[in-house]
């Protein structure tokens, strides 16, 4: 693999989730999501169930990613913000550190300015988190006193069984 | 990059889908959602274009199951196969942790093919990884058409690392899921490794 995995202990998701918990209370948003730039959902606050978090996590990566091509082409580094606006609902999606997208639903309960200040504070301590992450997996690698990975003992077996061989 | 959440206990893999225009990348995941349990599927995502052409991408979350007491999820991914939508296919592959190369097998393709795999190696490059080490499995599809080259010449211009090859009909659904077994197979074991 090119670059370290994301793995992410118990103790870290736990700070994650608390981070993203107080944002949402904070900028009296609707939901609130932390996703990785690849498409995969880290973590959530707020009404969760009402959306379909999985395709958010994707299409909003993929939006990101789109935009950030269009950045590019016009000799941009990134765009760190993109805002949507709704009849009802907003989405403000904003980058935090080199993995991570932070996605606020929101709608007339609060307004864009809040949500952009509550966000400004949140970005910050959760690139804290993503520093001691990165920094914690690359100790691991260099040390070789990687954490075991679970999937050391895998066998064909049990990949059969996954399909219901 | 796969994303291994230890406080969910779940593990999140991604494999793309990749290979020439109309050579079948959605018809192999759309038939793997109507074939899944409605359980352990989530919404197919296709961003396509009026005429049913994917213009940005295809995604279908699937639960495996569980591994060693992780849940492990797949996030399948297929890319447009246009030529003029390469911008776009960089973009998926970010973070992949394999790719099935679905090829085309009438012979009027094998050009299209051959320059599907070319550009594959560049764009993966691109994103950091190499097309000699990555998970990866071909596809031979559109095995039913008269006009299909033999296997062995297929293998012969496709091939190029000792890759596992399926034979497939992805509109029957044939071969649809030992591809994706193949593919997991790999990138479960790559984990092993990790």
């Amino acid at each position: 693999m090119a670059k370290l995995d994301l793995m992410l202990y118990e103790e870290e998701y736990k700070l994650l989730q608390e981070i993203i918990g107080r944002l949402s209370k904070d900028a009296s948003a609707k939901v609130v999501f932390l996703v990785d730039k690849n498409g995969q959902q880290i973590a959530a606050a707020g009404d969760v169930k009402s959306i379909d978090a999985t395709s958010l996590a994707s299409l909003t990566a993929g939006n990101v990613a789109a935009t950030d091509g269009l950045a590019k082409l016009i000799g941009e580094k990134e765009f760190s913000l993109l805002f949507h606006e709704g009849e009802k609902d907003n989405l403000h999606i904003s980058i935090v550190g080199k993995r991570g997208i932070l996605v606020v639903i929101f709608d007339q309960n609060s307004s864009l300015a809040l949500v952009r200040l509550r966000v400004k504070k949140a970005s910050k301590d959760l690139q804290e988190i993503f520093d001691q992450v990165e920094q914690r997996a690359q100790k691991e690698s260099d040390s070789g006193s990687r954490f075991e990975s679970p999937f050391s003992e895998i066998t064909d077996e049990d990949i059969d069984r996954l399909f219901g061989d | 990059m796969t994303f291994i959440n230890y406080a969910s206990r779940e593990i999140n893999c991604k494999i793309v889908y990749y290979g020439p225009g109309l050579c079948g990348k959605t018809t192999n995941i759309q038939w793997i959602f109507e074939q899944a349990n409605p359980d352990k599927r989530g919404k197919l995502v296709s961003l396509a274009t009026e005429t049913d052409r994917t213009l940005f991408f295809d995604f279908l979350p699937l639960d495996m199951g569980t591994v060693k007491g992780f849940k492990v999820r797949f996030h399948l991914y297929t890319v447009p196969g246009q030529v003029f939508y390469d911008a776009s296919r960089k973009l998926i592959l970010r973070g992949c942790d394999g790719i099935i190369f679905v090829a085309d097998s009438q012979k009027t393709r094998m050009e299209a093919n051959i320059e599907s795999i070319a550009n594959l190696a560049t764009n993966l490059k691109e994103n950091g990884f190499d097309i000699r080490t990555i998970p990866y499995v071909l596809q031979l599809n559109k095995r039913d058409t008269p006009s299909a080259a033999s296997v062995p010449e297929m293998e012969r211009l496709l091939r190029f690392r000792n890759e596992p090859i399926v034979e497939a009909v992805a509109n029957k659904g044939t071969g649809v899921i030992e591809t994706l077994k193949a593919a997991a197979r790999q990138v479960l074991m790559e984990l092993q490794r990790a």
